[in-house]
């Protein structure tokens, strides 16, 4: 009673039409048999495909260079960004005549996502600081064993002739967001 | 009573038998796709075109799952349980006359298995077992939740038996005879009976919702608070058998309030246009089947609409209701059918 908002409630009785109940049940049928005609909300999954956003975070990629040199340099950034700790690598050393394998002399031997335990928030894709790593629009395949989920360089890197597009996560402003000094990550 | 004669009555069985055998299985799959429409899906679509393999389907992971009987339970009464069910099911289709007849070579041939005098008497008789098959199911399953599905089973059936009969007494007051044959007969234009029994009518619908345990009545199987009801222990084909017979009872259902009270095979006007009899016994079928199929419908579309009742609704609704309104039903018949002796009463 103190904010005067409380209401009285009243269990009225029920009228005669109210009671025997053919109003409301032919009613609700007439709600049932318009539903019946409806367009139907429902997509045949594999066949038909729900358009993802254009910034869906899926499977992730890593970039090669223009001339099919891996771009990532095992920094470790991404792992340390990582909220859900999946991201694990292992740096090595280029040998000479590798330079049209890895862009800088340091590389990832291994790199592993594990994607039982990604969220993808995309915040390795945002600590990159060689354009190396991107989320796509990919869905991440089913698996029976947990095992399968943790992708290695074999899923991740692009292959040389298959480049995955990912113009769309690349903008001007992205690049501009990620020179500017004023974020922690971008030190 | 000659040999082609019995050989005709067994096909015709046989064709009744398959006949409602196909439609039980069909059923299904338009319980399902009727479900997903009314809930803005759509269905299984998978297995086949449209998904009309569906049922199929559906009966051969019946066959294959592990058939399980509990230890504790009544074995023998565990198998006659559902083999009663399916029985029972089967049986009523016998004095449904599905047409008029054919004559072929000057010998008529009756599009009804046999047409009993006492038609009604026996669909009310078998009518009547088929709440053994879940009662003894219920029972021997030795299971708290089997046995409160089949005592809510059989407490519903018998108590909406009686209103049940109590509207086809109206009905047997109006027509005069107890066999189907003639009282589809007589529907024949637009002379249908729910013309002049709409109450009846009304109480025989909702009757027939509770006899086949169809929703909003279908206490006995409520999955939120028996598990599965009278069922619950059962498993492979003799669940499927239970969950069959449910839809042979529909189609049965279907069948008897056609031919009650919606003409049967009759459609009024038909006969300006088509005058070769054969013709016309064969069109009977398909409206009647159209009906059938209507009421089918029906069915489904009140299950997927209405919520179930609480157990003492349902009692109130069967005893208190029902009962009193198909005993006001019959006497209002007997004013209808007496009016002009009561008319010549009062005015001499």
């Amino acid at each position: 009673m103190l904010t005067n908002r409380s209401k009285i409630v009243a269990k009225k009785e029920l009228s005669l039409a109210e009671k025997l109940y053919f109003p409301a049940i032919l009613a609700g049928m007439a709600i049932t048999l318009k539903h019946f005609f409806t367009k139907k909300v429902t997509i045949n999954y594999p066949e038909q495909k729900r358009e993802h956003s254009k910034v869906y975070r899926g499977q992730h990629v890593l970039k090669r260079d223009e001339i099919g040199a891996e771009r990532c340099t095992a920094c470790g950034l991404c792992a340390l960004a990582c909220p859900a700790e999946a991201i694990t690598m292992t740096a090595s050393e280029r040998k000479p005549g590798e330079e049209k394998l890895y862009r800088e002399e340091k590389y990832a031997s291994v790199y592993e996502i594990n994607m039982l335990r990604c969220i993808f928030c995309g915040d390795c894709e945002e600590a990159c600081p060689k354009e190396a790593i991107f989320l796509t629009d990919r869905i991440i395949p089913s698996n029976y064993e947990r095992g399968g989920f943790v992708f290695g360089k074999d899923i991740l890197v692009e292959p040389v002739n298959d480049r995955v597009d990912v113009s769309l996560r690349q903008t001007e402003e992205v690049r501009e967001f990620k020179k500017n000094k004023n974020y922690a990550h971008n030190i | 009573m000659t040999v082609s004669y019995l050989i005709y009555k067994l096909i015709l069985v046989l064709i009744v038998f398959v006949i409602s055998l196909f439609v039980a299985m069909y059923s299904t799959y338009a319980e399902r796709k009727v479900a997903a429409f009314m809930q803005d899906r759509l269905g299984p679509n998978r297995a086949g075109p449209f998904g009309i393999l569906q049922p199929l389907a559906d009966g051969i992971k019946m066959f294959m799952k592990e058939e399980i009987i509990p230890n504790v339970s009544n074995k023998f009464l565990f198998i006659l349980g559902p083999s009663l069910s399916m029985l029972t099911a089967c049986m009523t289709s016998v004095v449904i006359p599905w047409g008029t007849q054919l004559t072929i070579n000057g010998k008529p041939y009756p599009l009804q298995i046999t047409d009993v005098n006492i038609g009604i008497l026996y669909l009310f008789g078998v009518v009547s077992i088929g709440v053994y098959g879940i009662m003894i199911g219920g029972w021997a399953s030795n299971n708290k939740y089997s046995l409160l599905g089949a005592l809510r089973a059989s407490s519903q059936m018998i108590s909406y038996e009686v209103a049940m009969g109590l509207a086809i007494i109206a009905l047997v007051m109006m027509t005069g005879t107890l066999s189907l044959k003639e009282i589809a007969a007589q529907q024949n234009g637009w002379r249908w009976n729910v013309f002049y029994q709409p109450l009846g009518f009304l109480i025989f619908l909702i009757c027939a919702f509770a006899e086949t345990n169809r929703a909003p009545f279908d206490l006995p199987e409520c999955e939120t608070e028996l598990v599965g009801g009278y069922h619950t222990e059962y498993s492979s084909m003799k669940l499927g058998f239970y969950l069959f017979a449910e839809y042979i009872n529909m189609f049965i259902s279907s069948a008897i309030i056609s031919t009650f009270y919606f003409g049967g095979y009759n459609m009024p006007c038909l006969g300006r246009f088509v005058h070769d009899p054969n013709m016309l016994a064969t069109l009977g079928v398909v409206f009647m089947f159209a009906k059938i199929f209507f009421f089918i419908f029906f069915f489904m579309w009140i299950r997927w609409t209405l919520p179930r009742f609480r157990y003492d609704q349902l009692m109130n609704l069967g005893w208190k209701i029902l009962i009193p309104l198909s005993l006001i039903n019959i006497v209002l018949t007997g004013v209808f059918i007496l009016r002009q002796d009561i008319i010549h009463y009062f005015i001499k």
